[in-house]
């Protein structure tokens, strides 16, 4: 019976299940229920595609472009007349300003047009001209003139008047340039420079913050064209003030807001409160406190602010004084607030917002969790190098123009002049200034601007070119203002909106830990946008003017405050459908796709930015559950049909600035797409950025771990561009044969590293041998390095100039000296030079040679006549240029040219191939670093069954407490790559599977695990265990032995302590510290210690005069005038100078003799 | 009936001649082959012995390559032959570059060791040693010379893009390097003119206008000092596998042990209907282990090596036959043992 009842229960369920399929395939056409959601196949084909046109570097020369192109002239109309005190009349205009192509400097050169890299060669600086189109009083007519230059600008590489720009590789190649240069840096005195994406936090946005003792405060950075300022709302026991620069004391909020002309109490709570009774409780205590002050007028709280005004400059200036409460008005228009601005005294709009702030305040008061957060990257903006030069070149200009202004006044002052007066010759004269002005401040790093009285330093560095990645990640670098001694860890730490924007792993070790970040691979930033437009439209699609709007309706549970750019627009009091409809108008296109709208719940307000810096990227657009992106999209971007502009065009993707992102639900991948879903991530491994982009499957390291590797992938020695051999750069490290890496990921594709790698694919075994590998040492086959395995080149270079002396003498070359008797015999010492007196290209250079035999003239500074046939007046003294160095080095490339200002420049670049020796440091993608610790023979290596021996043997102990998996699995796909013959995957959230890897594997006859049974080459045994066998890519870092190591026995002492001098390139002494020096005292080695301290060091022998104490010399004391009882005794040297110098200073220091024995 | 043995237990004869392969560790990998090692068993080295049991069978012979059985010999003998072969059989390789005029984009050094990694073809015991202080002669040193200058190919057409029919020389090969015999060398090699072994290696690449001219010495050398001087690209070798079964595997499963080695390891036979796996040829086992896997086979099959058959493998780079390499091998340990016999000799004598 009941067996029966269970197989109609089965049959059943059953049938139950084959109609829930019928239904199923009614729904979904043929696909069943458990059928995998279809999802886009190669997103990621979008990522090479927005590289194209944005993102790594774009976004410093898409700054620089809008500088150059946009910003400059709206400096010009913002400082467009010169006009003179003297003639009322005369005036100069700015009518137009415009950057021309970069061009030599030099006055009679035929071709004017120049390279970067002629500009690095030659120590010059990759400059244009500044035209500007002028009008001006001549006399009693208008002049005007086209195309005057004032000045030169640094062109930044690859950007709109680079001559780089739209080259083809054919090309590039011409201009002795590398295609896969990203550009972005500026090329000055023949130096690369970079201007560093400057972190800050965003202007004229309301910000609530709690102070060290618990106040309640929200401060506004007010930003406009004329100043920066930063204003203030907060609390102080209760009640709150307004805090500014300008104002001495803090200002009860009442008194400020009567002062705008907000008279009346209930206006002013309604305003601040809304009706809400809890924030009119808390509120009316400022009330009262202003009724108490008995100011009741606008005119009273105007006297009161007037008196506690800081006086300006100008009243003295002027002569005129006004009464204070003018100028507590002005104060009040002008400076307080500066970014809301007040039209003809209109002062609603910044009564309004400063009620907001207050009401943030007081909301703050109450509910603790509504202070905003300080480290979230919405609340940042990021300064490029486009703004950071037009702060420049608007100080710089209007420094220009005063000194014009000073000048013209100098010359129209003089009552009867012979011509009349053209301002043009002016205008000329003065070029130099915007010219080195610009130079000084990008060589320098100083950005020192007297306007905002800002003074920062460190903006620029110098490109790092030791390999193609470190170039790159420079360029993404992104420096914070903080200070690095601060002890707070919110700045430094891992901020969840970082996501996607900024790479959670690329920041440096140490103090700078946290406070230097890197941009992502997708991360995109903004420059500045018109607002008019954006203003039309919110009011088009419902937004009511603030202005027409009382302080209870501001606040109704469905009214959102309505900001522009931290401007109060006015109110909506649909806020979904406005924000809905304003991204659609987005995604037509009819707005900037940079614009970013989003709803702030907490404020009930919808925040419209279209500021520059902000912080975004692309994603795609889901609609309905559904991403927007379909596969035929796909394969028409594949098929080069669509452009990624296109799928902006066509509303497939958008870009979502930090606080549009919280507003938003990302699904990370198309399977994950909810109802709610709103857009989708076009691909998971663009949160890494491109340094961390290298690393093999980073997601199965412990995050430390990709970190260090960022920093050591920066140091590894490689490639650095096609044009590499044609730089003549300081320092320069190639590696001899690089190779791309077996295991690569999307992200080196895409930034080019597999085409200027830095490393080597090394046979690895995971193994103990020898015990010459702990600590993380690698054990070398010296085969392999013989073989070539991580040879490198360095190269560097020595340059002069031949200077010419004001006497008109100057420095020259001689050739080697003659030997008297033979001619043909040349010192051995100046054996590489040529004829020239400088080395020969291709020559062996041994420490201690002449590379170029310069010669000074002795006398640079007396006159000398210009006939002059006296020989001493013209005498040279040598002064050569010998090669140091502990190995000896090839001269690579000599170059003779002349600089900007025509003296003569020879550079020599000398090259040292150098092959891996012990104690060079080697280390892989997964911050696995060691040192060579034993090269061992070829012999001696443990060999598999096919005969393969390692070339590098680690120590399998380097894995349990670094927990680098990734580096396991880089090694299991590599191998399983060697044996298929293709290259594998290790992209981030993704790669070639391991269960495929072990698959290939097992096909060609190997292990699953990729353990080997390996035999000892030493004994001819196997070994008893299985090794993990099979290549990793290794990178040589710039470490090397030969550079660091040092020891002395004797050597130079310095002058006047004559103590051993200090440092290795001094070739100095090791010092017996204090630490050391303490040992030895505690052990009771006195016999030690002196020899350390002084018989090694400065011993000097003294004679000392027993009667009166004093030194003498030579058995005489000077003092006491005799020879009796003089003793010879042995003192440190610096003791000895120690007693002159007291006595220099009247001090006298006596000695007392006493036998010891 | 199939009589069930415990593949756990291992016996002596299994202890002594064979290397057993487990799943994740080798055992038994030393020998223990010494006098009163086992009980009852004397292993002393008998000379008539080993002349019996020794063996050496070459399987393959190929121009470059050699592999042979070698069977019946100590492991710490067959590695001896291996490590000479690697390190020890001198050839003659490419030492000293003088560099007249090089202005390609390989630098000297790297094009020096570029060269230096070309191998000769030379018989290096036509050839002394050369000692440092020694000056080049015709009896140690070869001349060789490299002259080449790249030139636009007049016939190209004016689109051509390939630098091979653009250019003339714009591909340095080894074959563009030119013996120049000393003395009586001319004569001497006659029959086979020295030369690189191979003509197509890459040395450099030329555009026109650079130029590279060189003349270079080889020297006799051993791979000990640099690897230029290994006759050998590799030479290695591996123990015999050999696949136990205990009892029968059948069916399905068997189909499935047959997949878990190479093709040609494991053939299935069918009896009266049933599949049955039978070991045909372990020699071409390589020891992938995969069988030691899958919990069926658990105490089913036993992977051992045989520890004194060695499947020896010699590839050469050119120079040498790879059937001369072995012989020469022998020689080299021959007089090394000649020489400690000789240092013997002369100690006993001078006591």
């Amino acid at each position: 019976m009941i067996s029966k009842n269970l197989e109609e229960a089965k049959a059943d369920v059953k049938s139950s299940l084959k109609e829930a399929q019928k239904h199923a395939e009614a729904l979904f056409g043929s696909k069943g229920l458990t059928d995998p959601i279809p999802s886009v196949e190669d997103k990621w084909k979008l990522l090479p595609a927005f590289l194209k046109v944005k993102g790594l570097v774009k976004q410093h020369i898409d700054s620089f472009n809008y500088f150059i192109n946009v910003d400059l002239e709206k400096i010009i109309k913002a400082n467009e007349r010169v006009k003179s005190d003297v003639d009322p009349h005369f005036y100069l205009k700015y009518t137009g300003i415009r950057v021309g192509a970069p061009e030599r400097p030099d006055q009679e050169a035929m071709n004017k047009s120049y390279t970067p890299h002629e500009c690095r060669l030659r120590d010059l600086t990759y400059s244009a001209n500044i035209y500007v189109d002028v009008e001006y009083v001549r006399g009693r007519q208008i002049v005007r003139r086209k195309g005057v230059p004032i000045g030169r600008m640094p062109i930044m590489l690859r950007s709109s008047h680079c001559v780089l720009t739209g080259k083809n590789e054919m090309e590039l190649a011409k201009m002795n340039e590398c295609p896969l240069d990203p550009g972005g840096y500026f090329v000055v005195k023949g130096v690369e420079k970079v201007i560093l994406v400057q972190e800050q936090m965003s202007k004229n946005r309301i910000l609530v913050d709690v102070d060290r003792k618990g106040f309640v405060q929200a401060g506004v950075t007010s930003s406009t064209m004329e100043r920066k300022s930063k204003t203030y709302v907060g609390t102080k026991h209760g009640k709150i003030y307004l805090k500014h620069n300008s104002i001495s004391e803090d200002i009860p909020i009442v008194v400020a807001l009567k002062a705008m002309g907000m008279q009346s109490d209930k206006e002013i709570t309604q305003l601040v409160c809304g009706q809400d009774s809890k924030y009119i409780d808390k509120f009316s205590l400022n009330l009262e406190e202003c009724s108490k002050m008995k100011i009741f007028t606008q005119q009273q709280a105007l006297d009161y602010i007037g008196s506690k005004i800081k006086s300006p400059k100008r009243a003295f200036t002027t002569g005129i004084r006004r009464p204070p409460s003018e100028e507590a008005l002005e104060v009040l228009a002008t400076v307080v607030l500066a970014h809301v601005e007040v039209h003809d005294n209109n002062f609603r709009p910044k009564c309004i917002y400063v009620a907001v702030m207050t009401r943030r305040v007081v909301m703050a008061m109450l509910r603790g969790d509504l202070v905003d957060d300080r480290d979230y990257v919405g609340n940042k903006r990021l300064e490029l190098a486009g703004q950071l030069l037009s702060l420049l070149f608007e100080d710089l200009f209007k420094k220009f123009n005063s000194d014009l202004k000073m000048n013209i006044d100098k010359v129209l002052k003089k009552p009867n002049r012979t011509q009349e007066f053209d301002v043009y010759s002016q205008l000329l004269i003065h070029g130099d200034h915007i010219t080195a002005g610009f130079v000084r401040a990008i060589s320098s790093g100083n950005w020192s601007l007297k306007r905002f009285k800002m003074e920062r330093a460190g903006i620029t560095q110098v490109l790092s070119r030791l390999s193609f990645i470190s170039a790159l990640g420079m360029m993404t670098r992104i420096s914070s203002q903080f200070e690095k001694t601060r002890k707070v860890s919110g700045p430094r730490a891992l901020q969840p909106s970082q996501w996607g924007m900024l790479c959670p792993s690329d920041t440096p070790e140490g103090e700078a830990c946290g406070l230097v970040k890197n941009l992502a691979l997708m991360t995109h930033i903004t420059v500045d946008d018109e607002e008019e437009p954006l203003v039309k439209l919110a009011f088009i699609l419902g937004v009511e003017d603030v202005s027409l709007l009382t302080g209870p309706e501001l606040y109704l549970p469905d009214t959102f405050l309505v900001f522009l750019n931290g401007n109060i627009l006015g109110i909506t009091r649909h806020s979904k459908q406005f924000v809905a409809a304003f991204r659609r108008m987005r995604r037509a296109g009819r707005i900037s796709e940079f614009v970013s709208i989003f709803i702030s719940d907490h404020h009930n307000s919808v925040h419209i930015s279209c500021d520059g810096g902000r912080i975004c990227r692309p994603l795609i657009i889901v609609e309905n559950g559904k991403s927007r992106v379909k596969s035929e999209h796909i394969v028409q971007l594949s098929a080069g049909k669509l452009a990624f502009d296109d799928f902006l065009r066509l509303g497939l993707i958008e870009y979502l600035d930090v606080n549009e992102e919280s507003d938003s639900n990302i699904a990370l991948y198309e399977r994950e797409i909810i109802p709610q879903s709103t857009h989708v991530e076009i691909e998971p491994f663009t949160i890494l950025g491109a340094v961390a982009g290298l690393i093999p499957y980073p997601h199965h390291n412990q995050s430390p771990r990709n970190t260090y590797q960022c920093a050591m992938g920066k140091q590894a020695i490689g490639a650095i561009g096609y044009n590499q051999f044609n730089r003549i750069d300081t320092l320069l490290y190639l590696m001899v044969y690089p190779q791309q890496p077996m295991v690569k990921t999307k992200t080196i594709e895409m930034i080019g590293y597999d085409k200027l790698p830095a490393g080597q694919n090394a046979t690895v075994a995971v193994m103990s041998n020898s015990g010459y590998d702990i600590e993380d040492a690698l054990v070398l086959n010296k085969a392999s390095l013989d073989r070539g395995y991580g040879r490198c080149q360095v190269l560097r270079k020595y340059a002069t100039l031949l200077r010419q002396y004001p006497n008109g003498s100057y420095d020259r070359l001689a050739d080697p000296p003659v030997h008297p008797d033979d001619p043909s015999i040349v010192q051995d010492k100046f054996d590489v030079l040529d004829k020239d007196g400088i080395a020969s290209v291709g020559e062996r250079i041994k420490p201690g040679q002449v590379y170029i035999n310069k010669q000074m003239p002795t006398n640079t500074s007396s006159d000398i006549g210009v006939n002059s046939r006296d020989p001493t007046a013209n005498a040279y003294k040598n002064a050569p240029m010998s090669y140091k160095s502990a190995m000896e080095g090839y001269v690579d490339k000599v170059l003779m040219t002349t600089t900007e200002n025509d003296q003569t420049l020879i550079k020599a670049l000398i090259r040292q191939t150098r092959r891996p020796e012990l104690g060079d440091k080697f280390s892989s993608r997964h911050g696995q670093k060691g040192v060579c610790g034993i090269i061992i023979q070829q012999e001696d290596m443990p060999f598999s069954d096919l005969g393969i021996c390692p070339d590098v043997i680690m120590n399998p102990h380097g894995f349990p407490s670094r927990m680098t998996v990734g580096k396991m699995i880089e090694l299991l796909a590599g191998k399983a790559g060697v044996l298929k013959g293709e290259l594998q995957y290790g992209t981030a959230f993704g790669g070639s599977k391991v269960e495929d890897m072990s698959r290939i594997l097992i096909e060609n006859g190997f292990s699953y695990s990729g353990k080997d049974f390996v035999t000892s080459g030493v004994t001819g045994e196997p070994l008893s265990a299985y090794i993990y066998f099979g290549p990793v890519y290794y990178q040589k870092l710039k470490h090397m032995v030969m550079d660091k190591m040092h020891s002395r026995s004797r050597g130079p002492r310095a002058v006047l302590t004559r103590q051993p001098t200090e440092g290795r390139s001094r070739d100095g002494g090791l010092r017996l510290g204090e630490m050391e020096r303490d040992c030895l005292i505690g052990y009771g080695a006195s016999m030690l210690l002196l020899e350390r301290l002084m018989i090694s060091s400065d011993i000097f022998e003294i004679h000392v005069c027993e009667m009166c104490g004093l030194l003498g010399y030579a058995g005489w004391c000077q003092h006491c005038k005799s020879s009796k009882g003089m003793a010879k005794m042995q003192i440190p040297y610096a003791c000895k100078l120690l007693f002159q110098e007291l006595q220099s200073m009247n001090v006298i220091p006596r000695l007392q003799l006493e036998n010891v024995f | 009936m199939v009589t069930q043995k415990d593949f756990k237990h291992n016996d002596i004869e299994t202890l002594r001649s064979r290397v057993i392969v487990e799943r994740d560790r080798v055992t038994s990998t030393a020998s223990t082959d010494y006098p009163h090692n086992y009980p009852g068993l004397d292993l002393a080295f008998d000379l008539e012995k080993f002349k019996e049991n020794f063996k050496v069978k070459i399987n393959r012979l190929s121009k470059n390559e050699i592999e042979f059985d070698m069977v019946g010999i100590d492991a710490a003998i067959a590695n001896a032959f291996r490590r000479i072969l690697i390190a020890e059989v001198p050839t003659m390789a490419i030492s000293q570059v003088f560099v007249m005029n090089n202005t390609s984009v390989v630098v000297d050094e790297v094009l020096a060791h570029r060269l230096g990694l070309i191998p000769i073809l030379a018989d290096p015991t036509k050839f002394d040693f050369k000692a440092k202080e020694e000056t080049s002669t015709d009896i140690n040193t070869i001349v060789l010379r490299l002259n080449i200058r790249c030139k636009r190919n007049p016939n190209a057409s004016a689109t051509e893009t390939d630098p091979l029919k653009k250019y003339i020389h714009s591909t340095v090969y080894s074959g563009d390097l030119i013996w120049d015999p000393k003395g009586d060398q001319a004569e001497k090699f006659k029959d086979c003119p020295i030369k690189p072994v191979y003509d197509d290696i890459v040395i450099a690449k030329l555009r026109p206008g650079q130029e590279i001219d060189v003349e270079v010495h080889c020297e006799k050398g051993i791979g000990q000092d640099h690897a230029k001087w290994s006759p050998v690209a590799t030479a290695t070798y591996r123990l015999l596998p050999e696949i136990l079964i205990n009892g029968e595997i059948v069916g399905e499963d068997a189909v499935k042990f047959q997949s878990c080695f190479p093709e040609g390891v494991v053939d299935i036979v069918e009896e009266n209907g049933v599949k049955k796996a039978k070991v045909v040829n372990p020699r071409k086992d390589t020891v992938s282990r995969e069988v030691l896997r899958y919990p069926e086979f658990e105490n089913k099959v036993k992977l051992t090596r045989v520890r004194d058959h060695f499947i020896f493998t010699i590839e050469s780079v050119g120079s040498i036959e790879p059937q001369d390499l072995l012989v020469q091998a022998v020689q080299v340990l021959m007089d090394k043992c000649a020489q400690v016999k000789r240092a013997l000799q002369a100690t006993l004598q001078s006591d």
